[in-house]
């Protein structure tokens, strides 16, 4: 790995100071992708700022019946928490879909948000990549792209988010909040990870002096009926092909509000609020479920190894909606597709 | 094509002082000075002499190097040692006590839950702390939640039905 300097945060204040005063420095909390592409060379940091030790682990209701997640709390402990568990169990189940349970064990609420592709050419420092080097084009477009995007891409990149417990968030209509230099703000977490565009460096809004310091979900966990249902290629322990996290309010048969995002398709989770709204006093029937999966799925483009991914995501919505109509999630445990 | 990188800032870095850390390692507390990118791993093989621990992939997708950090299983290749000063470290050689075998480690034995032997120190620390976290009551669930450990050698089979001896279920 490469040599660098350690420092440990005092607190958050201190945190945002320490990064301010340098910007080739990086925050280090859970380390599981960090550490990872700092052995492959990939990250090059001059100093790892250490914020693991911040008082940021805490899982607290708020006042207006929502949770307030603190960035440092870990991914299982998060997926596990009885609240978690209890009224937003889309949560918990996106989150013991994704990785092992070592990594959750050590993977923090913000890390996961700011954990960066797994693009193989991303990773590979022989190849060009434009989110590694800008400027220096996209072997992915034109190479092995079996695992990428099919939403939002560009001409820059066609990277995917990798994360699973952000498609959940995403949602559930999470909130970030952040701090900086100037005091703290909230983004609404479609606003927080961006795409591509010509600018596929910056994964997400965060500024390069600024912390996240929690999660904030609404009250709304729509823990009657949700599903996460994760396509991929073993059944445990891989990243998403195609995943979806689907969420209903219902009225008898009829929808009275819908959530709809997809993973492993773009290079942000991907919330469809247009076809959330198709979905709206409509029957749960198969063929509403295959509307919204044609209109969420009505600009996708395929590239050579990854059309398949288009049909699979209109299956696995159609199959994720179901499962959220009839109150029956999909197991992280017993894979098998009901 | 080889790309030039650089890092963010062109300051040459001064290479920093090794940092003196403090760890509990199998109940006994070991100081130790390491450089900041050295993973707790490397501490531990390195530093510390104790090879139990295997480093398979290095890169958090294998699980050899399994061990538990304050009760809870981790991948030690993914955590800087600097980052753990003052934790409780396990490592498959303090898991035996007075010359008796861990449960899990019986069971291993037991079941012929491995064959080249590499994956296991990192299978039974992951097991004892799966047996710890509570969460896995049938098979399926130990094998959705002992993902995080490959095995090339293919044992899973006799690995889960170790962890049920140990869990009290065969």
């Amino acid at each position: 790995m490469i040599n660098f300097q350690y420092a440990r945060a005092s607190d958050v204040a201190d945190a945002v100071r320490r990064i301010a005063a340098d910007p080739a420095a990086k925050f280090i909390a859970g380390g599981t992708n960090l550490i990872d592409l700092m052995k492959e060379d990939v990250e090059r940091p001059t100093r790892l700022i250490d914020i693991s030790r911040l008082p940021l682990k805490a899982v607290e209701e708020t006042a207006d019946g929502g949770l307030r997640i603190g960035a440092l709390v870990p991914n299982s402990d998060l997926a596990y928490h009885p609240l978690v568990a209890q009224r937003y169990p889309l949560l918990a189940s996106a989150i013991l879909a994704g990785a092992s349970q070592q990594l959750r064990n050590m993977a923090s609420t913000g890390g996961n948000l700011l954990q960066r592709t797994r693009c193989y050419y991303f990773y590979d420092t022989a190849t060009p990549c434009n989110k590694r080097e800008p400027g220096s084009g996209c072997s992915a477009r034109n190479g092995l792209n079996r695992m990428h995007a099919i939403l939002g891409t560009s001409d820059s990149c066609i990277a995917t988010h990798p994360s699973d417990m952000c498609v959940a968030l995403a949602a559930l209509d999470a909130k970030v909040h952040v701090a900086g230099p100037s005091g703290e703000r909230v983004m609404a977490f479609a606003d927080f990870h961006r795409l591509p565009g010509t600018t596929p460096q910056r994964d997400t809004n965060l500024r390069s002096d600024e912390i996240v310091t929690a999660v904030e979900l609404p009250a709304q966990g729509f823990a009657g009926h949700y599903s996460y249902l994760k396509i991929r290629d073993r059944l445990s322990y891989a990243f998403a092909l195609v995943s979806v996290a689907a969420a209903l309010e219902l009225d008898g048969n009829t929808i009275k509000q819908a959530r709809l995002a997809l993973g492993g398709v773009a290079h942000k989770p991907w919330r469809d609020t247009s076809a959330e709204a198709a979905l709206r006093g409509q029957a749960t029937t198969p063929a509403t479920f295959a509307q919204a999966a044609d209109l969420v799925l009505r600009d996708a483009k395929g590239f050579a190894h990854n059309t398949f991914k288009i049909d699979l995501a209109r299956k696995v919505i159609v199959r994720a909606l179901t499962q959220a109509a009839r109150g029956t999630p999909q197991s992280q445990s017993n894979k098998k597709i009901r | 094509m080889a790309l030039a990188r650089k890092r963010a800032t062109d300051e040459p870095i001064q290479v920093p002082e090794k940092i003196a850390v403090s760890l509990i390692v199998n109940g006994v507390e070991r100081q130790l000075k390491v450089a900041p990118w050295t993973t707790l791993l490397d501490a531990l093989r390195d530093h510390l002499d104790l090879t139990g621990t295997k480093k398979g992939c290095d890169h958090g997708q294998c699980g050899a190097c399994t061990v538990l950090v304050d009760g809870r299983r981790i991948n030690s290749c993914l955590t800087l040692a600097v980052m753990k000063d003052g934790a409780k470290i396990t490592t498959i050689e303090g898991l035996a006590t007075d010359g008796v075998l861990h449960p899990l480690q019986q069971a291993f034995i037991d079941h012929d839950a491995f064959q080249c032997g590499y994956c296991t120190p990192g299978q039974i620390c992951s097991a004892v702390g799966l047996l710890a976290e509570g969460k896995a009551k049938t098979a399926d669930e130990i094998r959705e939640l002992m993902s995080g450990n490959i095995c090339r050698c293919g044992a899973y089979p006799n690995i889960v039905a170790a962890i049920l001896q140990a869990m009290g279920r065969s």
